[in-house]
Formats: structure tokens, sequence, C-alpha cells
């Protein structure tokens, strides 16, 4: 029997695969132990400069566009003739070679940061450097993820959105953290890329780089070495599941034909490829893109334009839009954020309306112009309402816009305990479960410590959904939902259950969810959710859920 | 007749053409086409020269778009270096 470890599965799914753990950032070196010779510490210097060289001009080879041009000049930096003049100079003060190099590193590093705007936004580029240098010269894994020809399992300690930017799907085929959360970054990208993940997995970190593994993102555990016949059986498993995945399409809808519509969650218009996926609509379309980076507000034509291509692209299909989202902790310079040090309890979303007359009417103008160019059925909604008064204010004001469907988000525990209220005044609800978590539980989304706290299956946030959805279900008002839990498939069950009609994710979630939905019945789903609600604690409702669908 | 050699140091002012200035993929492809001329050229601007081969001192230089930079190189084939540079510093290399 081959040795287990056990984790929390965030991201259904199986992968075999050898275990390449990911290198840890480089520190501050401890100060050297003996003096170096000059000659022999620079020779070794220049040799891993232009190791890492060699190494950025093979990647800049194989990578297109911005990255290219980045790993080009980063080659050049590392046979910068003044830089190897300089770690000699360091060398021959008796420095160590990774030493040498640290210190000549440092001292362009300030001059570039002493230069100011774009050129210090190059020091990444020298730090980069600088580690990929040492760890060649220390012996130590490259920092960051490793670069691989051929498909691996990833393991870290935590990973973190810079970790994962250029994760490569064809070549990650799962990823197992010994830390992180059901909502870590790890849960969430593996989610969005559709592949295996566990988290919370202790012991994960020790295990022998290129150890085979099977990773079970259903059932959370990871089997170190399996035998020939378990590896089969695995294999036989991922490609009766991938295939079932491939063959479904077509609208949600439970076993008995219960329409639980699935929706897609996008970060900017210029993501409208994503309507050539098999998906209803878009759910949430967030709006801050427009406005970001800027020093000035958009204006309406530019808001207009920028919709009208998204509308275009999902033509006859439903879009909702959320208005910007911004605040103290996403300051822009033309919008008035207020006092405040707690950000997300200050000034964002709708309440910066107060300060900044106008701001959310040309947001709106600018959305309905673009829908009435469009075939879309186009909703809007407010971000961060606490009360139904402040949810009437804003529907008022999106019908006078011309709005035909308006509706908030529910993301503030107050306003989900007045849900039947507020069902009189909005045409539909979304409620965010990753805001919603953060307010009910106290909890700073971004304090990775308290992910538990956030972890989506808690009783208490779910108590909050069923209420909502249930006070919309009573007044014939659709309350879907556009968080992170909706993208799980067994929780998607467990929202179905409550009562929610939509469901809004990452477009890798998509498929395994409809997969999800289309093999119970809603009877099945009011039953999961009722012991879902009814665990003391989220780990349980997950593992009983979980259980209960074998 | 006169050599190259004696004519001292030829300098040439240069206008910074990348709209980004020269920073990273403008800055890296003058230093490649300074390391590929036969003399060392040096580049200025308001302050002590450094090597244009040097891709971290030309980015160090913090040149601007529209700033103006001073080219300057000694010996054989000097003029033509500093020409090839100045030529390609004035282009906006990011649009390239």
């Amino acid at each position: 029997m081959s040795d287990q470890l056990s984790g929390t599965g965030v991201s259904p799914g199986i992968a075999v695969g050898p275990v390449v753990q990911m290198g840890l950032p480089i520190g501050e070196l401890p100060e050297p132990t003996a003096r170096g010779d000059a000659q022999l510490e620079t020779q070794r210097a220049n040799r891993a400069l232009d190791e890492v060289a060699r190494d950025l001009e093979r990647r800049q080879e194989r990578a297109t566009g911005t990255a290219a041009e980045v790993l080009f000049a980063q080659s050049m930096m590392a046979r910068d003739p003044v830089l190897l003049d300089a770690v000699a100079a360091e060398a021959a003060t008796g420095r160590p070679a990774p030493h040498a190099v640290n210190a000549a590193i440092r001292g362009f590093r300030e001059q570039l940061v002493a230069a100011g705007g774009y050129m210090a936004e190059r020091a990444a580029d020298l730090d980069d450097l600088r580690n990929r240098c040492i760890a060649r010269l220390l012996h130590l894994p490259m920092p960051g993820v490793p670069d691989r020809d051929d498909p691996f399992v990833l393991v870290a300690g935590d990973l973190a959105p810079a970790d994962t930017v250029d994760l490569d799907p064809a070549l990650v085929v799962a990823l197992v953290t010994e830390r992180g959360g059901a909502t870590s970054h790890t849960a969430i990208i593996a989610k969005a890329m559709g592949l295996p993940a566990v988290v919370t997995c202790p012991g994960i970190t020790a295990v022998r780089e290129e150890t085979r593994v099977i990773v079970d993102g259903s059932t959370g555990l990871v089997t170190l070495d399996p035998a020939d016949d378990q590896v089969a059986a695995a294999q036989r498993r991922a490609a009766a599941r991938a295939e079932l995945l491939e063959s479904s399409s077509g609208p949600g809808r439970t076993l008995d034909g219960q329409r639980v519509e699935l929706l897609l969650n996008l970060g900017s218009t210029s993501e409208a490829d994503a309507a050539d996926v098999d998906a209803e609509g878009v759910g949430l379309l967030r709006t801050e893109f427009l406005f970001l980076d800027r020093t000035t507000e958009p204006t309406v034509d530019e808001q207009v334009e920028a919709y009208a291509r998204l509308f275009a692209a999902f033509g006859g299909r439903k879009v909702v839009v959320r208005t910007l989202d911004v605040g103290a902790d996403k300051p822009l310079p033309f919008v008035e954020p207020g006092p405040g040090d707690n950000p997300a309890l200050g000034l964002r979303g709708w309440r910066l309306g107060e300060r900044n007359p106008g701001l959310l009417e040309r947001q709106l103008d600018a959305i309905a112009a673009a829908a009435a160019g469009s075939q879309c059925d186009t909703w809007v909604m407010a971000p961060m309402i606490a009360t139904v008064e402040e949810a009437a204010a804003f529907t008022d004001r999106a019908h006078a816009a011309g709005h035909a469907t308006a509706g908030v988000m529910v993301e503030v525990p107050s306003l989900a305990l007045r849900a039947g209220e507020l069902m009189r005044v909005v045409d539909f609800v979304s409620i965010g479960t990753n805001d919603l978590s953060q307010y009910t539980f106290a909890a700073d989304r971004l304090v990775g410590e308290l992910g538990d706290l956030l972890d989506p299956w808690q009783p208490a946030l779910l108590e909050l959904v069923a209420r909502t959805a249930q006070a919309g279900v009573a007044a014939h008002v659709p309350v879907g939902v556009c968080g992170e839990a909706a993208s799980d498939p067994y929780l998607a069950l467990v929202l179905a259950g409550v009562g929610c009609s939509s469901l809004s994710m990452a477009r890798g979630s998509l498929p395994q969810v409809r997969v999800s939905l289309a093999g119970v019945t809603v009877q099945r789903c009011r039953d999961l959710a009722q012991i879902a609600l009814a665990a003391p604690d989220a780990r349980t409702a997950r593992a009983k859920t979980a259980a209960e669908l074998g | 007749m006169a050599m190259e050699t004696s004519a001292g140091p030829v300098t040439n002012d240069v206008v910074v053409g990348s709209r980004v200035g020269l920073h990273a993929r403008p800055a890296a492809l003058v230093a490649q086409a300074a390391a590929a001329q036969p003399v060392i050229v040096q580049i200025a601007k308001d302050g002590a020269p450094v090597q244009a081969r040097s891709v971290l001192s030309l980015i160090s230089l913090g040149a601007k778009c529209g700033d103006t930079v001073t080219l300057s190189a000694e010996g054989d084939g000097a003029p033509a270096a500093v020409a090839a540079l100045a030529e390609l510093i004035a282009r906006d290399l990011d649009a390239e």
C-alpha cells in the first residue's frame, strides 16, 4: 500500500505526475564566513551570470510580445559589461561570488530606483536576475514556477498571484499546497484553470522532487509512489471525467430539468473571446478595468465603446454589469476617496457616489447607450449596498437611466438580513460570497491565515445565502451567486438547493458545475443543502456533502 | 592627410525618439548595437558619460522621449559608430 497525504480538495479532478517543488524566494544572504579568492570568485560569478543569460535567451525564443521583450532586456542585463566590472570589483574586496553579485546588483538597483518612473519598474527585473544568479551559485532551486518541458504536479507552501501568472495548463497537471485554504489563490486559480487541487496538505513540501503522485482534487488525497495498477485506475477515472466534461453542453439544468443558469465572471471587456465559451451569458462584468491606471475619468463615449464591444460579442445573451467597485484600497486619482484606514469598511462602491456626483450616472448612461445598440439582455447592479434604502436609490437611478432590469449585490450581511424587504425594490439580486464572507466573519480577504473563516462552506455564510435565496423565491425575484462558492461543483448543488437560480464563475469551472448539476434532482439539491446547513463547521459541511455524492 | 584618430573625440547630440524613453527594450537594443561597434561609445545626459554598451547604465540615465543625450567616441571607426547609435536612438524603438 502506498503512503498517502491528506488535505482539502478544492478543485476536483484526478491527475498523475512527478512532484516539482516551487523554489522559495531568495532572502537576504548571511554574512560570508571566509574571504574569497578574488579571481576565482569573479570567474564563478561570471559563469553563473552567463548561464542565467543563456537561460533567459532560451526562454525569450519561446516567448512572444511583452514577455519576450522583458526577457531580452534581462538577458542583456546579465551580460552587461559594466555589471561584470562591478562584480569583479566587489570580488576584489574579498566577497565570495554570491555576495559580490548581490552587492553589484544592489548598486545598480539603487540607481534605477532613484531614476524613478519607468526606470524604477526595471528594479524588479534586476531582483529576478539577482535571485536566479544566487540560486545557481548556491545550488538552490530557481525561485518561482520551474521551467520544464514535461507535465508535473506543482507543489508549494502556498501560491501567490505572481507565481501563477505564467502557469502553463499543458504542463501543470495539478496543484498541491502545504498551506492555503478553500479561498486561497491556489483554489481560485485551480478552479479557473480546471486543474485538480489540494490545499492544507501537511507534509507535501517535504516530498522528494520527481516522486510520482496521484492527486485527487475531490477527496483531497495525495498518493505517493502509487503502484502501477493504482496509476492505471486513476488514469481511467481521469479519462472518464474528461470525456464527461467534454460531452456536456448547453444550459445548466438538474437531472429532472430544473434550470440553473450558468454564467461567466469577466474582469474586463477585453475578454470578449469568452463569448466562445458554452455559457448562458455573463453574470458579473467588472468595470474597474476601465477606470484603473488612468489620471482622468473615462468619458461616456469611451465607456460606451468598451461596453459595446463586449455586448456585441455576447449578442442575444444576458450580461450583468456591475457598476464601479473601487475605494480606498484601489484609489483613483479622479475619485475622492474620503478618510479612513480600514478600506474594506470605508467609502467603496456605491458609497463613493455622495462625494463624486455624476460618476455613477455617467456610467449608467454609457451602459444604457451601449445596450441600446446591442442584442444583449443587459442588467445592471451596484456593489457595496448595505440597506434596502440604498438598494432602492440605486434601482431608481438605473431605471431612470433607461435600464429595465436593475439589482444589487448582496455582500454586506445587513442586506441579507433584510432580504424580504429588499426583494420589493430590486429586479434581481447577485450574492458576492467572497465579500459576504469577509463582512460576516470580520475576516480580511487578504489575510491568508484567516482562510478557514473565509471558507465558502461556513454554515453561517450558507445561512445568509439561503435566507436571501428563499426570499427571492418567495417574491419571484431571481437570486444568483457570483462568488467563489458558485465554482465549487459540490457547493453549486447546495446553492441550487437553497433556491439560487443562476451561478456565475470563471470559465474553467463551468463544465464541471454543469456536469455536477446534471447528475442530481432538485430534491437531492435540497437535501444536500439541509445537510450542509446543519453541519457544525465548514470542514464537516464539505465532507458530508462529498460523502453523500460518493 | 589627417587620419580619423588625430581628429579627437567625435560627439553627437541626439534626441531620444522612443516614446517610453531609453528603458527596457530600447535600451537593450542600443546596448546590443553599441557592443557590436569597434570602439567604446560613451553616452551622457546632463552628467558624467557612461558606456552605451551597458544596458543598466543606459536605463540609469533616465532619458525620456524628447530628452537630448550626447554620444561620444574616439579612435578608428568612431564617426560611424556614433552615427549608427544616433540613428538608432532617434527612432521610436518601442513602436518597431
